[in-house]
């Protein structure tokens, strides 16, 4: 296909757009594998830990606020929505529905960040944050310090994610406002928007493993 | 250099040849060199803490090193050796300069990813340096919980840092070659006609994209856990330090085929090359590769028979730990083969990789002692231990890199290398190697302990003649060390195929041009055609 090289998104070492393509989808995806790898060990260790000291970690989960943990979530869910919408509307070639759409994925973005932000400060006053200024009224106290341990490291990396997340979106914004994004061009939104789900889907499991393990015994 | 590559026709090397340039280069070929570099000084201090080792180890009492210095010197040893000379090695430096060109591919799929890695790693290594010349770390290379989260008040912060940061330089080279190897290779170039070497890197790379982020969290939980209190391994918490041995091994045994795949991967292609012929079961070469990379990862509890892990999983652990030995077997045998009736041709290249298959081998076997719970048992933490891995490691692993570097060398730089001494070079490491570490399975078997700085006395005959060995594995390194520097100025031009071997890279030029293919090859045989070869040459 030599008519292919007069595209201006082709970097010279492929020898069509298509294979550039296929190469960043899979390279996405093997990155994507490699995050579940890594949020994996935390899964795991919690995993070994829920169900050793299961009473302490459900005392720990009844003092997170469940009100602002699923407001989050919807938060979250609702960005989801909008990424994909911001994805077809690159495919489609709407720039301004793109660059609406991103703009919203960006604001609820910070939204959930925000709201994670005023969490961290309740646990803080609360003294709730793992270290020797830990003051929890229980008997198996240390066990509850272990638990967020695991909530601070896991939100901690989770918003950390969230925080990539948004600086994508703005580097998107950019580029779709400079129209780079066209119906043959547009991976760099799809791609971004399968990192973007993977984080959703993180919290979809961060958030019943935290907060909800507790709330039925 | 650049005054003598202006002779030769524009190669990666001349094109542009100013520092900038090759600080900002996104050609594999200059980036392998980067990394030849780089990992070059990290094998240098691996090697004279190993050195200061032994000298220490001269008698019984310790002659050098006490205490918490012995124990700094031994955790150097182990970290530079393996984060960041023997894991990136093959792969980083060889993988990243060949890959392309085996596959018939301009670069790599991630060209700027490929760059980003090697300063990700320098960045690690800067730190790790940092750590180990402001007090140094005493964790071993293990980094065991409790000792390391909270008892040590050596740099373990840093260090870990470091070896963190490395693994995302290992994730990314791994994430480029296995898209790479799906969907960079020339028309033509089927799976079952893909070079070993690059069946070898693929299995690698998985290795690399699955176990790499496990040892990244652990790290950053250890760093977290010194840093913040954030104590997941914190005993005084109820946290539970087995866990942080089962996270650890999980990546760091299969890493120990990150280090040994590769090497396989060059023993396959020299033994084919100087025995004239196909490789011997093809499909079930590559295959064990992948079934060495899958099986690696089912067998990490064997690091841990004496953990307090479950007298169950450690029954399932030794079980699995047998079955690596077929697929390791299987190259063993069908390499052997592929000598059997072949013309064989002595080149130094091909003795590294004979050594290979020799000391791989016991290597191998002894590891076989190691995964019977009743022996592990006697023999965990002895220098029967420290000799089986080193087998593996520096028998297996190095000798293959030095293979490979010799085998390639041509095509990398143009030059040839004086024969002669590359030989010479080659039986005095392979015979400097033995006398380092047999003794060392006998001092194991009787009972000397590892990480110690002193010894019974009666162990001493065998302490010394393990330090001799390595003074002359000391010169075996040298040597080469030597003649190839040399070889960039005094050597003879290579031509685009010096050892009339098979495969797309020795079709291109040597050293190649920054595109490496004038026009991209199309592939019409199966790998290791050398038979097809010689009768069309007759």
């Amino acid at each position: 296909m030599p008519e292919t090289h007069s595209e201006p998104h082709l970097q010279h070492h492929f020898v069509a757009l298509e294979q550039q393509q296929e190469a960043s989808t899979l390279g996405m995806w093997a990155f994507l594998i490699t995050e579940i790898m890594f949020f994996g060990g935390l899964f795991t260790l919690f995993t070994a830990y829920v169900s050793a000291y299961s009473e302490a970690f459900a005392e720990g989960s009844r003092h997170l606020d469940l009100v602002l943990g699923a407001v989050n979530t919807v938060v979250l869910i609702g960005s989801s929505f909008t990424m994909a919408m911001a994805v077809r509307s690159a495919q489609l070639g709407k720039r301004k529905a793109l660059l609406g759409f991103l703009a919203l994925t960006t604001l609820l973005g910070c939204a959930f960040l925000g709201i994670k932000g005023i969490e961290y400060a309740h646990k803080f006053k609360q003294r709730l944050l793992p270290g020797p200024a830990f003051r929890v009224d229980s008997p198996a106290s240390q066990h509850v310090q272990l638990f967020f341990s695991f909530y601070f490291a896991m939100t901690g990396l989770h918003a950390l994610h969230m925080v990539v997340g948004v600086g994508l979106m703005t580097w998107l914004l950019f580029h779709g406002w400079r129209g780079r994004f066209t119906p043959t061009y547009f991976w760099p939104v799809e791609l971004s928007g399968l990192y973007w789900h993977f984080v959703d889907i993180v919290w979809i499991f961060l958030f019943p493993v935290l907060y909800l393990v507790a709330r039925h015994s | 250099m650049s005054t003598l590559a202006t002779a030769r026709p524009a190669n990666y090397l001349s094109v542009d040849p100013g520092v900038m340039s090759w600080l900002l280069t996104k050609d594999h070929k200059r980036i392998g060199i980067l990394y030849l570099v780089s990992i070059s000084v990290f094998f240098l201090v691996g090697a004279v803490s190993a050195a200061v080792i032994r000298l220490s180890l001269f008698t019984p009492e310790g002659a050098l090193l006490h205490g918490q210095a012995y124990n700094k010197m031994f955790s150097l040893h182990g970290i530079s050796m393996i984060f960041f000379f023997l894991i990136p090695s093959i792969p980083a430096v060889l993988g990243n300069f060949l890959l392309p060109l085996m596959i018939g591919a301009r670069d790599v799929a991630f060209p700027r990813l490929n760059l980003l890695s090697w300063y990700i790693f320098v960045l690690g290594g800067a730190s790790t340096l940092i750590a180990a010349t402001t007090g140094g770390v005493d964790t071993g290379w293990t980094f065991y919980t409790p000792f390391s989260s909270i008892y040590s008040n050596t740099n373990v912060t840093l260090t870990a840092v470091g070896v963190f940061i490395t693994g995302f330089s290992s994730i990314l080279t791994g994430l480029n070659f296995l898209v790479t190897i799906h969907k960079m290779r020339a028309p033509g170039l089927s799976w079952s006609r893909l070079p070993l070497f690059v069946w070898a890197h693929y299995a690698t790379s998985l290795i690399m994209i699955l176990g790499t982020p496990v040892v990244a969290i652990t790290l950053l939980m250890v760093g977290l856990e010194r840093g913040l209190g954030i104590g997941l391994f914190d005993p005084a918490l109820g946290g539970d330090p087995i866990l942080f041995q089962h996270l650890f091994w999980f990546y760091s045994h299969p890493a120990v085929y990150i280090m040994i795949l590769p090497s396989m991967g060059v023993v396959s292609e020299v033994i084919a090359c100087f025995s004239r012929k196909r490789i011997f079961g093809y499909e079930f070469v590559a295959g064990s590769s992948l079934a060495i990379a899958v099986i690696g990862f089912f067998v990490w509890g064997h690091h841990m028979f004496v953990s307090g892990q479950s007298v169950y999983a450690g029954l399932v652990f030794s079980l699995l730990s047998f079955l690596v030995a077929i697929p390791s077997g299987v190259k063993v045998f069908n390499w052997t083969a592929t000598l059997y009736k072949g013309s064989v041709a002595y080149h130094a290249p091909m003795l590294y990789a004979l050594g290979f298959i020799g000391l791989f081998t016991i290597g191998g076997l002894t590891g076989l002692f190691l995964a019977t719970l009743g022996t592990d048992v006697h023999l965990t933490d002895t220098y029967f231990v420290v000799a089986h891995f080193h087998y593996i490691m520096v028998g297996g692993a190095i000798t293959g890199f030095m293979g490979g570097l010799h085998f390639w060398w041509p095509k990398i730089t143009g030059w040839l290398y004086p024969e002669g001494w590359s030989r010479a070079a080659a039986l005095l490491l392979f015979v400097g190697f033995n006398l380092t570490f047999f003794p060392q399975f006998i001092l194991g078997y009787n009972g000397m302990l590892r990480r110690t700085y002193t010894y019974p006395p009666e162990f001493q005959v065998l302490n010394v003649m393990s330090t001799a060995g390595a003074s002359i594995l000391a010169v075996g390194y040298l040597i080469p060390v030597i003649y190839l520097l040399w070889s960039l100025r005094y050597g003879q031009a290579a031509g685009p195929n010096p050892w009339g071997a098979t495969g797309l890279e020795w079709t291109a030029p040597s050293p190649p041009p920054p595109g490496n293919f004038e026009k991209i090859p199309v592939v019409t045989e199966e790998a290791y055609a050398y038979s097809t070869m010689e009768t069309r040459r007759a």
